[in-house]
């Protein structure tokens, strides 16, 4: 804890978050998601190209060497603010970081320059719910190939690869043509979760698998804060729009105070949710301290984006139950996302010790 | 403009012409304040050197390293937080030459009489009267005239009263228009025979505040500070800065209320429960949440960007306060049935954190109310961050004479 973390914004940064907001405006609003996500293709895969082949994002963990951008995880956080204001159907919380983080640990240089292009998508088959730290369901390995079945695997449809922990303890990477990829019906349909089932399917090692799921979900677990964030803001920066405009009783429904209050309230709540959120980006790029601050970065962003969420639709009155309304969208992504990764419960038990809290 | 370097060697100027260790405490702060760097962003001769504040910190470093006596900020803050900031602003520099120097060396302390048993978050319906002493009337048209002010009426709340040499003090000088309109600031010497200064006692036992009563107090003309029926909007800089000083605090991890919990859980296991536990990380990951929104805040203070969470700032602590420390109370269990001590003091320094887990619980109480009620707050972040539509007024262009009471 010798340096402060740095905990705003660079010129950079905003710089890149007013690129990616516009090319949202541009290729995913709110119609055109709640149109995709019944379709037979949830994800928008023509964002994904321009997010990725346009602007490099998919590498910006990666090192030059390996052709990424060689950026840290205050940009990738940055950018998955933006994804989650716009509830992109993007896989780039699972394969531009979860996955990337599993590579880098494990050292696969040639996928990890595939990822960073975005040509190729990843996804690490441990369940969405998985914290990091926590027990994983494996497949088995015999005589070189690998059997199981594997749920709730994020984004999984879209993968050209798939990272599988194997009960020899490593981590094997399998082409997504030799695997049975069966979507779920999903909570979140802007982030669907599928089975991933292997009948003899040959794997690569990578490495160990231990270490690099803790470190991947460790990672998606910091940077899910930063989506949150986003989601958290878009709700309520809408609500309060709305109610503005939205007069009951010769008024703007904003102007009374019951509900003055608790906009302000989630004001500070999304307020609070920026500082760790940012602090768990900038430990993760530093590698300072980063276990406690993604450990309270996610025990505070869940509730804070369900929260809020919760009071978009309540405070939206009947529109917000409407599946023509996005609102929808950013509840159902925010109690996901309360989920995965680990709950914030799940994070708090970790917290006590870290900081040497124990338990009874 | 001044360099950090040049502050560097005006200080180690300072220090070698008035060594630390063989000059006397006041000696030492007067010639710092001499030297400008006492506050370096204020002027020239008035203690700075019309610096960045936050070259501050260097001065404050070189000081520190080398042993030299501080100005106790925390005995004075109303002084250094609330009234220079308001006197360099609205001031005479006749007030300026005469006030600042012993306030900042801490010889004259001061106190803030704005509450009124009457008007607390109302604050601009305040009661308290100043009059012309020669009877006249008190029309803003007559300001130059000279003259005095009698001053009769009640504040509350006022930390420091008992100790204090000066106030800052709004009073209602004309009665016959809206209330924002006839309230005039004033600087009041509290050695006056018609101040009386009573304490205050509170739900600790103790008496950290005081009443003060005024009757016929009488305040030179010299004493005013900005135009008559200007008082709302000279306040307005006193309320900010105090904002601003609340906002600035920098706190390590368990810095604050949650430092002495977290200390009892670890060395008595043998108080911790399931529930307590659940509680407590909750409670210790908000703590910390919390800090860093206070230390993103100072981080963008310093890089000139100051955002609205300062509003938000103590809206946060005040609930946190209050959680943490019941939460400690019921984890002592029968020593939580006792407390360490109801006997009627008046401390000169207060510590949120300071005593034991019943005082604690206690005082934080009044975090939700004092500086601003943490409803009235919660309405200034709808109103003046969000946007949101304001509370309906009733009282903006009745004149205060004829408003309810």
């Amino acid at each position: 804890m010798s340096a402060q973390p740095d905990l705003l914004y660079s010129e950079e940064e905003e710089a890149l978050r007013a690129a990616v907001r516009d090319l949202l405006a541009d290729h995913c609003d709110a119609p055109g998601v709640i149109a995709r996500i019944e379709s037979d293709a949830p994800h928008n895969l023509a964002l994904w190209k321009a997010l990725t082949d346009g602007m490099g994002l998919a590498g910006l963990l990666v090192p030059e060497a390996l052709d990424g951008q060689g950026a840290t995880h205050r940009e990738a956080a940055v950018v998955l603010e933006e994804l989650g204001r716009a509830v992109a159907p993007v896989p780039y919380l699972t394969s531009a970081v979860v996955a990337t983080e599993a590579l880098l640990a494990c050292g696969t240089d040639d996928l990890l320059t595939e990822l960073a292009s975005g040509t190729s998508i990843g996804a690490l088959a441990v369940a969405l719910n998985v914290a990091p730290g926590a027990a994983y369901k494996v497949v088995q390995h015999e005589n070189g190939l690998l059997h199981g079945e594997l749920t709730g695997i994020a984004d999984a449809a879209v993968a050209d690869v798939l990272l599988v922990p194997a009960d020899d303890g490593g981590l094997y990477a399998v082409d997504a043509t030799a695997a049975t990829v069966t979507p779920q019906v999903s909570l979140d349909l802007t982030r669907p979760l599928a089975t991933v089932t292997l009948d003899g399917a040959p794997g690569r090692l990578l490495g160990d698998a231990e270490p690099a799921v803790r470190r991947s979900l460790r990672a998606g677990a910091g940077l899910l804060a930063s989506e949150q964030l986003g989601l958290a803001d878009w709700t309520l920066t809408e609500t309060v729009r709305y109610l503005k405009d939205r007069k009951q009783f010769n008024r703007p429904v904003g102007g009374f105070q019951s509900l003055k209050h608790r906009l302000a309230q989630l004001w500070l709540e999304v307020a609070n949710l920026r500082a760790a959120a940012r602090n768990a980006a900038d430990a993760l790029s530093t590698g300072q301290d980063a276990d406690v601050a993604v450990t309270v970065a996610q025990a505070y962003a869940a509730p804070v984006a369900v929260h809020a969420a919760e009071e978009a639709l309540q405070l939206h009155g009947g529109i917000g139950m409407t599946w023509e309304h996005p609102v929808h969208l950013y509840l159902k992504r925010a109690k996901a996302d309360s989920i995965a990764y680990g709950t914030a419960g799940a994070h708090r038990e970790a917290l006590a010790g870290l900081v040497d809290l124990q338990a009874p | 403009m001044t360099s950090a370097e040049e502050l560097r060697r005006r200080t180690q100027d300072l220090l070698a012409a008035h060594p630390p260790a063989s000059t006397d405490r006041l000696d030492f702060l007067r010639a710092r304040f001499d030297a400008g760097l006492a506050w370096v962003h204020y002027p020239e001769g008035l203690g700075g050197l019309g610096a960045p504040r936050s070259l501050q910190a260097v001065v404050d470093a070189e000081l520190e390293a080398a042993g030299a006596p501080d100005n106790d900020p925390r005995r004075i803050g109303i002084g250094l937080g609330m009234a220079a900031p308001t006197i360099l602003k609205y001031g005479t520099e006749e007030q300026k030459q005469r006030l600042l120097r012993p306030l900042w060396v801490g010889e004259e302390v001061w106190c803030q009489l704005f509450s009124e048993p009457g008007a607390g978050s109302d604050l601009a319906a305040l009661r308290t009267r100043a009059v012309r002493e020669d009877g006249g009337t008190s029309r803003s048209s007559e300001a130059e005239s000279g003259g005095g002010w009698v001053v009769n009426g009640q504040k509350v709340w006022t930390s420091s009263a008992h100790v204090a040499r000066w106030a800052i003090l709004i009073a209602r000088t004309d009665p016959d228009v809206p209330k924002h309109r006839g309230i005039t600031y004033f600087l009041c010497d509290m050695t006056d025979p018609g101040v009386e200064v009573r304490p205050l006692r509170q739900i600790t036992g103790e008496a950290e505040f005081n009443e003060v009563f005024l009757t016929d107090v009488r305040i030179p003309d010299s004493r005013r500070l900005g135009e008559v029926g200007d008082g709302w909007r000279v306040a307005q800089t006193t309320l900010n800065n105090e904002r601003v000083a609340i906002g600035g605090m920098r706190l390590p991890r368990e810095g604050g209320m949650i430092g002495p919990v977290s200390k009892t859980w670890r060395e008595r296991p043998e108080l911790r429960t399931h529930d307590l536990h659940q509680r407590l990380l909750k409670l210790w990951g908000e703590a910390e949440v919390a800090r860093l929104t206070g230390e993103r805040l100072r981080q963008q203070l310093v890089a000139g960007q100051p955002g609205p969470e300062g509003a938000g700032m103590k809206l946060a602590f005040a609930r946190l306060n209050q959680e943490i420390s019941g939460l400690e109370v019921e984890l002592l269990g029968e020593e939580g049935l006792l407390y360490d001590d109801w006997t009627m003091r008046r401390p000169e320094l207060v510590d949120f954190t300071g005593r034991e887990a019943g005082y604690r619980y206690l005082r934080s109480k009044g975090n939700s109310i004092e500086g601003g009620t943490s409803e009235v707050l919660l309405n200034i972040v709808a109103e003046r961050v969000l946007g949101l539509p304001s509370e309906p007024r009733t009282d903006k262009d009745v004149a205060w004479k004829d408003l309810a009471r």
